[in-house]
């Protein structure tokens, strides 16, 4: 019988999706920390060891599924690697640079997939695989470790070859060797095998782990680790000395016995023995049960789940209609009192309490669900750091602190860019050479610190470096070049507003381009994408001494701040990140410039719309004398938005318009404003696109009628 | 984490019927899931993190409940020494990575219909 697997259903396509680039998260973390261990001259089999079974893991993975490149440069890859475990090849400057390219090419091979856009294989694969072979060792038969040293066959036959290559090369370089026998009860055994390990390595190298296979309990395993150590067995055991264990020494010299089992002899050292035999085995008479009950019990130790952030999405659109379902229900408890039925008023106003409540919870819950630390995104950023710094020659330091700091999926998404170009510009532009360092006095390694941490419903970014500073004058005569600030205007400059013009498109704080970080195009781009997030983001410069940029971001995009406003007696909402101030004014202060108005803000122009107008709608009274002008701002761009009423400030959750309204201009979607309304969430952007765009085109177009 | 091999081999198999499929995160995991029951195969990659597949086999083998279980290792390309072991220490068949799906599924088949003659006819 014959059962294709061909066509893989979606959510297959998708689970693979994820663990790919799951595994390729992991393989890159291992090879950074490989990188940071190698050139401080040391090494760590256990993470070339990782290394290799992330890639393993992922050859099977894509030769099941069918993604013919990543399987390719997987399989080579693993060569490599293998080679690497086992001692057959060292671990070079060239060969790290190498498995760095192999993980940027699978990022791009991935996305390749995905697509499914590529008939055949891409150059850059066979060329990534062609360099990978060369590194690999010769083919030939692998080197037996001399056998001059014994090892008791039983165990033998139980560990892989890369565990013998560990355990010969301890013995070689003159470590003892140890067992440890530890009885894990099942429930806790991840918590309690997490600690033995945490406690193991320091004092040596854990070899493999095996079952002992003494099952008087389902509910506890007990296992003896292999451990090398330089140590000697007193030091050892007074080291765990209040871990519930029994160490041993494993003799040299092989013994008679084939199974495996540990002796009792004189070297062995019993700690707490009383409480390793009634502390955490259990009766027998369990295992009949366990086995009686199949279905009922079969839960695999994982507790995670991968989800679909559209899912999220969803839910959360949930949310926002319970959250209009609770403001009828409060609106129905009010009518019920008004018509004399007080009880069930009350009733009512009572389950009323309950939802909203438990809303509030669920809405919470669903928010915790979509955050993911910030150390996804700066994993790739230390890559980028290490390949820069190596095409220019620079030697920098990556500082990370605050990698557990939590934020909305989708921003960590939209940040990689963004973060990933300012610290090229750091690179390139901020650090200076090794000579260069050296003779004003900084040390020849340049440092870039990158701190992430919480501040109330934000999340602050700092990217730093110990570079040369932004050259305020050269930033200040390309914009005045570029037109963008007139000559008079730039006298008054502060510091901070000429650091403020890095962000104009055009200007750049280096005199000439190059292939890092190009001409000035970035900045700009990078503001307007943190905008996009709702964030914003500061500069701030010593001449000489390092620049400091801070992005602050939303911790959620699912939830924003607002500004609730009223015009012609409607309740409207505009997302704060897109506001600059609001001021009040009144008709006297306007001045018509071009048949558009204006108005004069601290020396600057400000075209102003009137959002009664704007949105056609009808008004029942005049407006009132005063008014405000709702600053909302784009990029530069700038539009007074003028309402009757500014009425104070909420965090809502933005529901979609329905299909049929999807074409209205100017709204973002609805949200319950919670007295008990529903409001329109206004889409500042596409008003300043609209009514900006047409007075420019109103202005060329009068321009050259005259002309 | 539910592995793509699992959405896989379940969507393939579970047009031969209702078959069962436990994926353990870890040797750890599949010792811990082992005792729950009797299976008609077990699965598993030489290379895990800490208990390795060997070590699985090994533990399967001494077990009075599991010792006749089939037991299909998988392995890298490189390492003979590995495959030995495992053919000594009693695995029942070997995939060597990479193997596609339908070699999986074939090698899934063939253990099933061979244990299921042993016990039904």
């Amino acid at each position: 019988m014959r059962v294709t697997m061909t066509d893989p259903s979606d959510k297959a396509r998708e689970d693979f999706f994820s663990e790919a680039q799951e595994i390729i998260e992991t393989l890159s973390r291992n090879l950074l920390a490989l990188d940071e261990v190698h050139r401080q001259n040391g090494t760590d089999p256990s993470l070339i060891n990782e290394a290799f079974r992330a890639v393993h893991t992922l050859k099977g993975l894509s030769s099941l599924f069918g993604a013919t490149m990543i399987g390719a440069l997987s399989h080579h890859l693993e060569d490599v690697l293998d080679d690497l475990r086992l001692g057959r090849i060292p671990l070079t400057d060239h060969i790290l640079d190498v498995l760095f390219k192999a993980v940027e090419g699978f990022g791009r091979a991935l996305a390749m997939e995905r697509d499914s856009t590529q008939e055949r294989t891409p150059s850059f694969i066979e060329g990534l695989v062609a360099q990978i072979r060369k590194v690999a060792a010769a083919p030939g038969p692998s080197v037996e470790t001399s056998s001059e040293y014994d090892i008791e066959p039983g165990l033998l036959a139980v560990l892989t070859e890369y565990e013998e290559h560990r355990l010969r090369t301890n013995i070689q370089d003159g470590l003892k060797l140890f067992r440890l026998r530890v009885r894990f009860d099942l429930v806790t055994i991840d918590k309690g095998l997490e600690e033995i390990k945490e406690r193991v390595k320091k004092i040596g190298e854990i070899i493999t782990y095996l079952p002992t296979g003494e099952t008087s309990s389902v509910d506890s395993i007990e296992l003896d680790l292999l451990v090398a150590s330089t140590r000697d067995l007193n030091s050892l055991s007074a080291e765990l000395a209040n871990v519930d264990l029994v160490i041993e020494e494993v003799p040299r010299r092989p013994r008679r016995s084939q199974t495996g089992k540990p002796k009792v002899g004189p070297d062995k050292i019993s700690l707490q023995p009383d409480v390793v035999a009634a502390g955490s085995i259990a009766p027998a008479q369990q295992v009949a049960g366990g086995l009686s009950d199949l279905t009922g019990s079969l839960r695999s130790v994982s507790q995670t789940v991968r989800v679909d952030i559209r899912k999220l999405d969803h839910l959360m659109n949930i949310v926002g209609e319970l959250a209009i379902v609770r403001g009828a229900l409060a609106r129905l408890a009010d009518r019920l009192r008004g018509e004399g039925q007080r009880q069930s008023a009350t009733d009512l106003l009572r389950l009323h309490r309950n939802f909203d409540r438990r809303l509030a919870e669920m809405q919470d819950g669903i928010l915790e669900v979509r955050m993911v630390p910030l150390g996804q995104v700066f994993e790739r950023l230390g890559r980028v750091v290490r390949q820069i710094s190596r095409d220019l020659g620079k030697e920098i330091r990556l500082v990370i602190t605050g990698a557990e700091t939590e934020i909305d999926k989708l921003i960590v998404e939209e940040l990689s860019d963004p973060l990933m170009h300012m610290i090229r510009n750091a690179i390139d532009h901020g650090i200076e050479s090794a000579e260069r360092r050296l003779t004003v006095g900084k040390p020849a390694m340049g440092t870039i610190a990158l701190n992430a941490f919480q501040k109330g419903n934000h999340v602050m970014l700092e990217i730093e470096d110990d570079g040369r500073g932004i050259d305020g004058q050269a930033v200040l005569r390309r914009a005045v070049q570029l037109g963008k600030v007139g000559g008079e205007e730039a006298k008054d400059f502060t510091r901070a507003d000429i650091l403020g013009l890095i962000f104009l498109p055009g200007v750049s704080t280096r005199e000439e381009a190059n292939d890092v970080s190009g001409r000035g195009v970035g900045m700009d781009v990078v503001k307007t994408n943190i905008s996009k997030l709702g964030g914003v983001i500061d500069v701030h410069s010593d001449d000489g001494i390092g620049t400091k940029m801070t992005i602050t971001l939303p911790i959620t995009l699912a939830i924003v701040s607002a500004l609730l406003i009223r015009v012609a007696d409607n309740t409207f909402a505009i997302p704060l990140a897109s506001v600059s101030e609001a001021i009040g004014f009144d008709d006297a202060g306007l001045r018509v410039v071009d048949g558009r108005e204006v108005m004069t803000l601290r020396g600057t122009t400000l075209p102003i719309a009137r959002l009664d107008r704007l949105l056609s709608l009808s008004r029942s009274t005049s407006p009132p004398r005063r008014q405000y002008a709702v600053v909302a701002a784009l990029g530069a761009r700038r539009l007074g938005l003028v309402v009757d009423q500014l009425v104070g400030q909420q965090d809502i959750i933005i529901k979609p318009l329905g299909k049929s309204l999807n074409d209205v201009r100017g709204f973002a979607g609805a949200t319950e404003l919670g007295d008990q309304h529903v409001g329109l969430v206004i889409d500042a952007a596409a008003l300043i696109d609209e009514v900006l765009s047409t007075t420019d085109a109103g202005a060329r177009a009068a321009r050259l009628t005259y002309g | 984490m539910r592995s793509f091999v699992r959405t896989a081999l379940e969507s393939a198999l579970h047009r031969l019927g209702p078959f069962e499929i436990l994926e353990a995160t870890s040797g750890f995991d599949a010792l811990r899931l082992l005792p729950r029951g009797h299976w008609d195969l077990v699965i598993s990659d030489i290379n895990m993190p800490d208990i390795n597949g060997l070590e699985l086999l090994s533990f399967v083998r001494r077990s009075d409940v599991h010792r006749a279980t089939p037991v299909v290792l998988i392995s890298t390309q490189s390492s003979d020494k590995d495959r030995q072991r495992g053919l000594t220490l009693g695995a029942n068949a070997y995939l060597v990575k990479p193997f596609t799906s339908q070699q999986l599924l074939d090698e899934v088949l063939n253990m099933l219909e061979k244990a299921g003659a042993g016990h039904h006819d």
